[in-house]
């Protein structure tokens, strides 16, 4: 059955989506601006379908931050800190190796691996530390690292971009997370996080990544200075580099929290926003085969939403997740095999419980 | 044409549907077919974009009941130690507080306490009435039937002496499910659903309007939910006295009917049906209460068109191990971030 649009603006949208043809930036800027938020999430709905089905993914996944001492202090971001601030923390190998082993009874099928940008850390500890993680979980995939730290790394390894990015491959890095890509676009970089890398050196280094063979995700940081034309470009710019290298897994919008940030200021985003962020990117990011609600960001309920607003994927059972619920998060820290599965069912879908290469688990 | 299309074509054309259309409509339709019925209907009925809210407290005052309800976290036994009943002092300073803040309403509700007589409820409406220019909506109907079968008095009757005290309209809490099967099994003390019908009914007969409540998610079934439905629509094809409906979803914790809670897609699918089945409720309301501000604003889009309170004081959820705090300021910019003009009304819903 025809959906029945309340803003009859998104009826040239569908019928363009149903021949397969590609959205414009001004189909994107429409899209977040009309108020028919069940009519665009209906779209996306429709292309999600048909490319998942009734199937919505997670994964039992395990988070590993083993650094908050991070150099490049970006505005947004509350986990950071400074060597000698109280609570700054680097784990050791030997750290690392317990909150492995805290665990080790579950059956974590990936890590996800991300720290800041902590000037004591060599790149042997980077080496060491994937060789850690791949000793102690010989079949979790390591997905880490950020385009940020591998910029880092590929000066402190002083090996350039290509052979960094073959060492830690070599060590066990297998997937990459899409973070740190925030807005890329030169204001908001000027604006929030001007010590990290700027858009050009973001592309180039997800291009490098992608050529070497390994996946990574893409995100955005929505919610905070930046406008709609902002966002959409964002993801026409991801869009092209699928094009170009199709190394993108899964798109992840991620939600702003400005508490204990410089942005305090700022009020949370909203469910329509939330939901509207997956939504549009559905429909703008036609070559991503994955789009994920984030629930540590927009909060369980929200999320179980947004798998019929053209999320197929609601990331992982997540153990300690700790950089949002320091910038204010109210989601759980973590949740249970059994609770994503009822979430996901109750929705009307049916759970899949993934790899990080969306290979069906059993 | 399957039956779920007829049944949609039917919603469409703002037909009535009947319990088992309902019923095929809430398992088979999708989350976003329901939504956009929902909204489609909900402006064919307020065709602004207004969503409304009204400032009020809830004063619960006492929370010493006999009712048991297995739901409940916040009452106690008579005779428990924890037991209170508001002093009038403590009222005024609650009322005073909600006017200052642009209040309109109190919410005044308590437990079915047998250490009081009916004279002590007419005092209370009376003392708040002489003092200040608010209005009262009180006593839900398991209190006014309780009150009944206490003092031995027919229900129209108190509700008289209730309403001649200063009473102004009454709430449609202690509604749960109105099926005595399921009534018997999570509140076995509290009264019948047609009990609870009556006592609408009679208040409505008396000029007085009411809201009516469901809260499910506990053991009910979806029949259940549908025949809740028919039941208030039926009483308000009688009367017309209901100004709202507002489901929300029980809150297991620290209660003594262990059940994994519903979903904010269960919620969404039930209160969007609420709203294409009561054709004949003008506001739906949406819980934020239970739902958190996100699935609250997102229900503007699934049928609702108000959200309710701004609650400046709520124990009985709160209880039960939930609790969203949602400022004014902050209620008003989920509204308007929706697109959607935020709008104080009073308890007639009428804009202020």
């Amino acid at each position: 059955m025809d959906p029945a649009f309340m803003d009859s603006r998104l009826e040239a949208i569908l019928a363009r989506v149903r021949q397969g043809a590609r959205l414009t930036r001004q189909d994107g800027i429409l899209l977040y601006e009309t108020p028919d938020l069940l009519g665009t999430g209906m779209i996306a709905d429709t292309v999600r379908r048909a490319r998942h089905g009734n199937i919505a993914y997670y994964v039992y996944n395990q988070h590993l931050n083993y650094t908050n001492i991070c150099k490049n202090r970006c505005a947004f971001c509350a986990y950071a800190k400074d060597r000698q601030e109280s609570g700054a923390y680097a784990w050791t190998l030997a750290q690392i190796e317990q909150h492995l082993m805290a665990r080790i009874d579950e059956p974590v099928d990936e890590l996800h691996i991300v720290g800041g940008l902590n000037e004591s850390l060599g790149f042997d500890y980077y080496l060491d530390l994937l060789k850690t993680v791949k000793r102690i979980r010989p079949h979790a995939v390591i997905k880490a690292f950020t385009c940020v730290e591998i910029d880092y790394l590929s000066r402190v390894s002083g090996l350039g971009l290509d052979q960094t990015i073959l060492r830690l491959r070599e060590a066990g890095l297998e997937m990459m997370p899409g973070g740190g890509a925030e807005i890329l676009n030169t204001r908001i970089h000027d604006a929030l996080f001007p010590k990290k890398i700027d858009h050009a050196r973001w592309i180039q280094i997800v291009k490098a990544v992608h050529r070497s063979g390994i996946r990574t995700n893409a995100t955005m940081l929505y919610g905070h200075i930046e406008t709609t034309e902002e966002r959409v470009d964002h993801l026409i710019t991801l869009r092209e580099i699928q094009d170009e290298t199709g190394g993108f897994s899964a798109f992840i919008p991620l939600a702003f929290h400005s508490q204990n940030t410089r942005l305090s200021h700022l009020p949370p985003t909203t469910a329509v926003e939330d939901l509207k962020a997956v939504a549009v990117a559905r429909l703008m990011l036609d070559n991503f085969d994955h789009i994920k609600a984030y629930w540590v960001m927009i909060g369980e309920p929200l999320a179980q939403v947004a798998l019929s607003f053209g999320a197929d994927d609601l990331d992982g059972t997540i153990i300690e997740e700790r950089i949002t619920h320091t910038a204010g998060a109210r989601s759980a820290r973590g949740l249970t095999r059994d609770q994503m599965a009822a979430m996901i069912r109750s929705a009307g879908f049916d759970p899949v419980q993934r790899d990080s290469f969306y290979n069906p688990r059993n | 044409m399957t039956p779920l299309s007829d049944i949609i074509d039917k919603v469409r054309q703002n037909q009535r549907m009947d319990a088992k259309e309902a019923g095929i409509l809430l398992a088979e339709a999708d989350l976003l077919t329901l939504g956009s019925l929902a909204h489609s209907r909900r402006f064919f009925l307020h065709p602004d974009p207004v969503v409304t809210y009204v400032i009020d407290r809830n004063i619960n005052y006492t929370n010493t009941c006999v009712s048991g309800c297995r739901f409940c976290a916040f009452f106690r036994p008579p005779g428990h130690g924890d037991g209170y009943v508001i002093s009038f002092e403590d009222l005024a300073g609650k009322i005073q507080e909600t006017l200052d803040l642009g209040g309109t309403q109190i919410l005044l509700q308590g437990g079915m306490n047998p250490d009081l007589d009916l004279d002590f409820y007419e005092t209370m409406l009376r003392f708040i009435k002489q003092r200040f220019d608010i209005h009262i909506h009180g006593f839900s109907p398991p209190e006014i039937h309780f009150m009944a079968q206490k003092f031995g008095l027919p229900v129209a009757d108190v509700i008289a002496r209730l309403q001649a005290a200063g009473l102004d309209s009454i709430p449609g809490g202690g509604a749960e499910i109105l099926c005595d099967e399921i009534r018997a099994r999570v509140s076995p003390d509290k009264c019948t659903a047609d009990a609870w019908l009556d006592v609408m009914r009679r208040a409505h007969q008396a000029g007085m309007r009411s809201s009516a409540t469901m809260m499910f998610g506990h053991l009910e079934q979806a029949h259940h939910v549908i025949a809740h439905l028919e039941k208030i629509r039926q009483l308000q094809d009688e009367t017309g006295g209901f100004t709202a409906f507002i489901p929300w979803t029980f809150q297991p914790a620290n209660t003594r009917i262990q059940v994994e809670k519903k979903t904010a897609v269960t919620y969404l699918r039930v209160l969007a049906l609420s709203r294409l089945f009561l054709d004949n409720v003008p506001n739906i309301q949406a819980s934020w209460v239970t739902q958190g501000d996100k699935i609250a604003q997102t229900a503007l889009f699934f049928g609702a068109n108000d959200m309710g309170s701004t609650m400046i004081e709520e124990n009985v959820v709160a209880a039960a191990g939930v609790e969203f705090m949602l400022p004014l300021a902050e209620l008003k910019r989920l509204i308007a971030k929706a697109g959607f003009t935020p709008c104080q009304r009073n308890c007639f819903y009428t804009l202020l």
